[in-house]
């Protein structure tokens, strides 16, 4: 039973990274319909922020946490704003071949820059070790993700459903020609919600460098993942990559433990079956214009 | 005139041989007399090219964005190589056909899955499928030898009669009049109404639906034909190389080739070939500059074609060739058009 729970606990704290990882993505899909495999790169380029900050300068990891975030939202603007915006009209297979391209660059860069191997941020010690709850082993830091990717969640929610600007992006996602008819920035919408898409990515980078590992390749690797998340979940609304990514998680964590042998086909397939049984996607409508 | 006999006259006349292709042919012929010590790479380019025409079908033709073609290549390629290495099929070219139809079976059952969806889903689904591949070869590494590769392939000679000689000559030949057949039946295939029919379903599904055409048959069929393609190229990378990795199945070789197809332009099967010729020299060039971070050059020039714009380097490369067309043919000589003109 308490391995069920730390089971569980685990799938969670992944589920809810994945998701900081992916949300963005989920929105830039929904709100303009393109294609950005070069997500990852994002990711990664906040983790490797938060590596060099803290192992390098000395840097409290809290306090780079939010660099973290800004180095990937400033570069996600200012690649949204020279050479994305180009490419919204474009067929999907431009699209594709251009992140492809972008990600190519991020990982051969950082690879050139940083070195071919893994790299472990340096953890505060309040962070190490577990505390046991009601004879539940529960790891720190797992703990920590849960508390900053629910606060994230629920202020992201928040803001979509109460906010001035949430209710702008809400009708944008639905029918940009309508929004933009009715006065609405459309593109500056879009490239405020991209930055930020790109901010949470760096953010998520930053905190799954501890658990999923941090290493040139984390954009090729992770790719398919955060697919996953957005056909499932869907782009309509932030619901669906939520649970999208809480069921990935899960699923990943406890098939690894019970079924260690099958390793990802777990993960293909709970997709497999979702696809057949539900092509597009679990949740609501997704990206089908 | 019927409707039918109109589309079977536009059929064959945008079916007949041009000069220019006769010319490309000869060129290719050629090649082995002008670089006779170049074989190997020579190979290499008539592998890829078979490759990137078997992707050239689902997406010149049918639309589909795929990114993980490399899952039948290496479904051919480890058929090819478990059937030499444990003497199941001696005869190469029976076990050529073999490994092609092993990836064609993997293309019917996936192809179900791919054409559900939209463009997104697709790419998960390829990338999925190809991942997946890659995976089931680690797990059962006893049967593939997991990181290591398949190990001590020796192949027979060619239809017992020309053995593989270590410059290649043997396996130069061998995939080039493979190439060159299944390049036929490629041709007789998109210039059929099946072919027509394709382009339709890539123009407009809904529309294409409308007139009558069953697009979710096509789309299967046009895709199981695809993984043939790719897994006879790839039972010819294992037979020419004598060598079979889990390389095979990676990211890198779908995106790769997806490069090599739109540097050639898709849509007209010579994409591919043309593609592979510089996608082979673009890496020698960046190899010898940089040989551990190529990646990074290929994934300049990938942004780079699509923010120039891909219709817009065709017409570049292409003016010279034109203009020599028109001086030599006349004002009226057909011309080879990029693909966003075509119609």
């Amino acid at each position: 039973m308490t391995t069920l729970f730390t089971i569980l606990f685990d799938g969670v704290a992944y589920g809810m990274l994945l998701f900081v990882l992916a949300c963005g993505l989920a929105v830039t899909l929904g709100l303009m319909n393109f294609v950005n495999l070069a997500h990852g790169a994002f990711a990664m380029t906040g983790g490797y922020v938060c590596a060099v900050l803290v192992n390098q300068s000395g840097w409290p990891f809290f306090a780079a946490l939010p660099l973290a975030f800004v180095v990937s939202a400033a570069i996600g603007v200012a690649l949204e704003r020279s050479l994305y915006r180009h490419l919204y009209t474009r067929s999907h297979l431009d699209q594709v071949l251009f992140s492809v391209g972008l990600v190519f660059m991020s990982v051969a860069a950082v690879d050139y820059i940083m070195g071919s191997s893994r790299i472990f941020i340096k953890l505060p010690a309040a962070l190490e070790g577990q505390i046991d709850f009601f004879g539940v082993g529960i790891g720190r830091y797992r703990l920590m993700i849960i508390v900053i990717c629910g606060l994230l969640t629920v202020a992201l929610q928040l803001v979509l459903a109460r906010t001035r600007f949430g209710s702008r992006l809400r009708a944008a996602v639905d029918d940009p020609r309508a929004a933009s008819g009715l006065g609405i920035n459309v593109p500056q919408v879009f490239a405020f919600t991209f930055a930020f898409g790109c901010g949470l990515a760096g953010l998520g980078g930053a905190l799954s460098a501890e658990i999923l590992g941090l290493d040139p390749y984390f954009p090729l690797k992770f790719m398919i993942y955060f697919l996953i998340v957005v056909t499932v979940g869907g782009s309509s609304s932030i619901t669906g990559p939520f649970l999208a990514s809480l069921l990935l998680g899960i699923g990943d964590v406890a098939g690894k433990y019970y079924v260690p042998k099958m390793g990802p086909f777990v993960i293909y397939t709970i997709m497999i079956v979702i696809l057949i049984w539900r092509p597009n996607g679990l949740f609501g409508r997704t990206a089908t214009r | 005139m019927s409707a039918s006999n109109d589309v079977s006259t536009s059929a064959m006349a945008s079916g007949r041989w041009r000069i220019s292709e006769v010319v490309f042919w000869v060129l290719v012929l050629a090649c082995p007399l002008l670089f006779p010590s170049r074989y190997l790479i020579m190979t290499d380019i008539l592998r890829l090219a078979l490759f990137a025409l078997s992707l050239d079908l689902i997406l010149g033709y049918a639309g589909i964005v795929s990114l993980g073609h490399a899952a039948f290549f290496g479904v051919g390629a480890y058929s090819a190589g478990l059937l030499a290495l444990h003497g199941i099929i001696n005869e190469p070219v029976i076990a050529l056909v073999v490994a092609g139809f092993a990836a064609m079976v993997l293309g019917f059952f996936t192809s179900f899955l791919v054409i559900r969806g939209v463009d997104l889903t697709r790419l998960m689904v390829t990338l999925g499928i190809a991942l997946l591949m890659e995976a089931l070869g680690e797990r059962f590494s006893n049967i593939t030898g997991g990181t290591d590769g398949l190990q001590g392939i020796e192949m027979q000679p060619l239809l017992g009669m020309f053995a593989f000689d270590m410059f290649g000559k043997t396996g130069f030949w061998y995939c080039l009049i493979v190439l060159f057949l299944l390049f036929l039946l490629a041709r007789r295939i998109v210039h059929s109404p099946f072919g027509l029919s394709l382009r339709a379903i890539r123009n407009n599904p809904l529309r294409a639906a409308a007139i009558g055409i069953p697009v979710n048959r096509r789309l299967i069929a046009v895709y199981t034909l695809s993984a043939f393609y790719a897994g006879i190229a790839g039972a010819l990378f294992t037979q020419t190389t004598a060598l079979a990795s889990l390389d095979v199945f990676s990211f890198e070789k779908s995106a790769d080739l997806m490069l090599v197809l739109v540097i050639g332009g898709t849509g007209y099967l010579y994409g591919g070939l043309i593609g592979a010729v510089v996608f082979k020299m673009l890496q020698e060039v960046f190899q010898t500059i940089t040989p551990q971070y190529w990646l990074f050059w290929i994934g300049l020039v990938l942004v780079v074609i699509v923010l120039v714009g891909r219709a817009r380097m065709h017409r570049w490369a292409l003016w010279l060739p034109n203009l020599v067309i028109r001086r030599l043919a006349g004002r009226k000589a057909v011309v080879v058009v990029p693909e966003s003109d075509a119609s």
